[in-house]
């Protein structure tokens, strides 16, 4: 085969587009994060999921510990059945809960895990049972609706009372 | 000009047809040479030096100067919802997904496709291309066919330079010029472009684009009259024709890859 000096350039523009390419996939697209940190599997049911989705980060202390593997639903409990992938190095207690959280206002959600105080820690498989539901906004300005109805017939009564005379 | 005899209507609609028809054969002749670009690679070589690295300082400098503008109009915008942080989100989805390959390729279209079918069209003038046919050489396999895979090959690249570019002024502006904090940046980013959903889109739809550009540069090319006169309305063709089609095309991508 030919050599000539085209091929030095014609190199090094594949060499720059392939940078780029890897630039992009690892740090815009965070192929990283699927790392190949060892983890094990720890099972969770929410009542209700709210935008969490698989990949979503679990942190404990704003650290990152592992990832939100699967997302099901369970039609025997009617709940979401979701899977972690803690990572190895980490070890939590049995009693550990799970809240689910938002970064920022606008953010995404993701899992926040707080240590309880078991002396057994968590093992591949097992299943957290004191979990945190995400905040639904219908259903806090419902409640924030139902208080405010409770309260308003007193001030109206007053208002009232002192409008007739 | 009597446009709306019957017998001119029926002698436009015969032309047009069979100009698709012949278009429509060259692309499947160029699709099924493979082989013969794998084997003549020096060819194909020198067509992607040619292509792309004379394609370079356009694509980065445009690339850098879309992110730097792309900087500074998000964050006016941002800002007014208070989140400045997700500007580096913005700037990144807006280029990996549209802007990267649509602009790469329309710079492509005028860089590299007017030069391919002037090239072209000249060897057809200069009755190069009938020697070769003369010769039992086939033009389309020795001329056209390393200028299609090279453009194929180069795009995606150029679209990926671009972007990576682009993304890199949006940090130059957002980050050191107004002071947008660097963590949030990249992690607004890494949260939020997929790799395949985005990125890898964004190359589908790059490479489409090559192959289309590329092609329309060597059909006309190789329908140019040969005169003077019909390279340079050639390569006037070219260039509308490659811009209007990467636009249509990408609306039609679009629509189907991020349908929500």
């Amino acid at each position: 085969m030919q050599r000539s000096k085209n091929d030095v350039w014609v190199g090094l523009f594949v060499l720059i587009g392939a940078v780029a390419i890897l630039f992009l996939a690892l740090q815009s697209a965070n192929l990283l994060s699927l790392s190949f940190q060892k983890s094990y599997p720890v099972l969770a049911k929410f009542d209700n999921i709210g935008g969490l989705k698989p990949k979503a980060a679990v942190k404990s202390a704003g650290v990152v510990v592992g990832r939100v593997e699967d997302i099901v639903f369970d039609d025997k409990s009617f709940q979401a059945l979701v899977t972690l992938a803690l990572e190895t190095r980490y070890a939590f207690p049995k009693d550990s809960s799970l809240k689910i959280l938002t970064s920022g206002l606008l953010g995404d959600q993701y899992l926040g895990i707080e240590a309880g105080a078991d002396d057994k820690n968590l093992a591949a498989g097992d299943v957290i049972s004191s979990t945190q539901s995400a905040v639904v906004l219908e259903n806090l300005i419902s409640q924030f609706l139902y208080s405010k109805a409770a309260e308003v017939p007193a001030p109206a009564e007053n208002g009232a009372s002192k409008g007739k005379p | 000009m009597s446009w709306y005899q019957p017998k001119d209507i029926g002698f436009a609609v015969r032309g047009h047809l069979d100009a698709m028809g012949f278009a429509a054969r060259l692309f499947g002749r160029l699709l099924a040479t493979p082989g013969y670009a794998l084997r003549r690679n020096v060819l194909v070589r020198d067509q992607i030096h040619f292509l792309g690295n004379y394609s370079l300082p356009i694509i980065t400098v445009a690339g850098l100067f879309v992110g730097f503008v792309f900087g500074l109009q998000g964050y006016y915008v941002l800002k007014r919802y208070g989140s400045a942080e997700s500007l580096g989100l913005m700037v990144c989805l807006s280029l990996l997904r549209e802007l990267g390959p649509v602009v790469s390729a329309l710079l492509f279209a005028g860089r590299a496709g007017t030069s391919l079918t002037a090239e072209i069209g000249l060897m057809k003038a200069g009755e190069q291309i009938s020697v070769m046919e003369m010769m039992a050489v086939d033009p389309i396999q020795r001329v056209l066919a390393p200028r299609f895979w090279a453009g194929v090959i180069t795009m995606p690249l150029l679209a990926a330079m671009f972007s990576a570019t682009g993304v890199i002024g949006g940090w130059v502006v957002g980050v050191l010029m107004i002071g947008v904090d660097g963590g949030a940046f990249w992690s607004q980013i890494q949260g939020g472009v997929d790799v395949w959903q985005d990125l890898g889109n964004g190359v589908v739809k790059s490479l489409v684009f090559g192959v289309a550009v590329t092609f329309i540069a060597l059909l006309q090319g190789y329908n140019a009259q040969a005169t003077p006169e019909g390279v340079a309305k050639a390569t006037t063709r070219t260039v509308v024709m490659a811009s209007l089609t990467v636009l249509g095309l990408d609306f039609i991508l679009t629509a189907m890859m991020f349908t929500i």
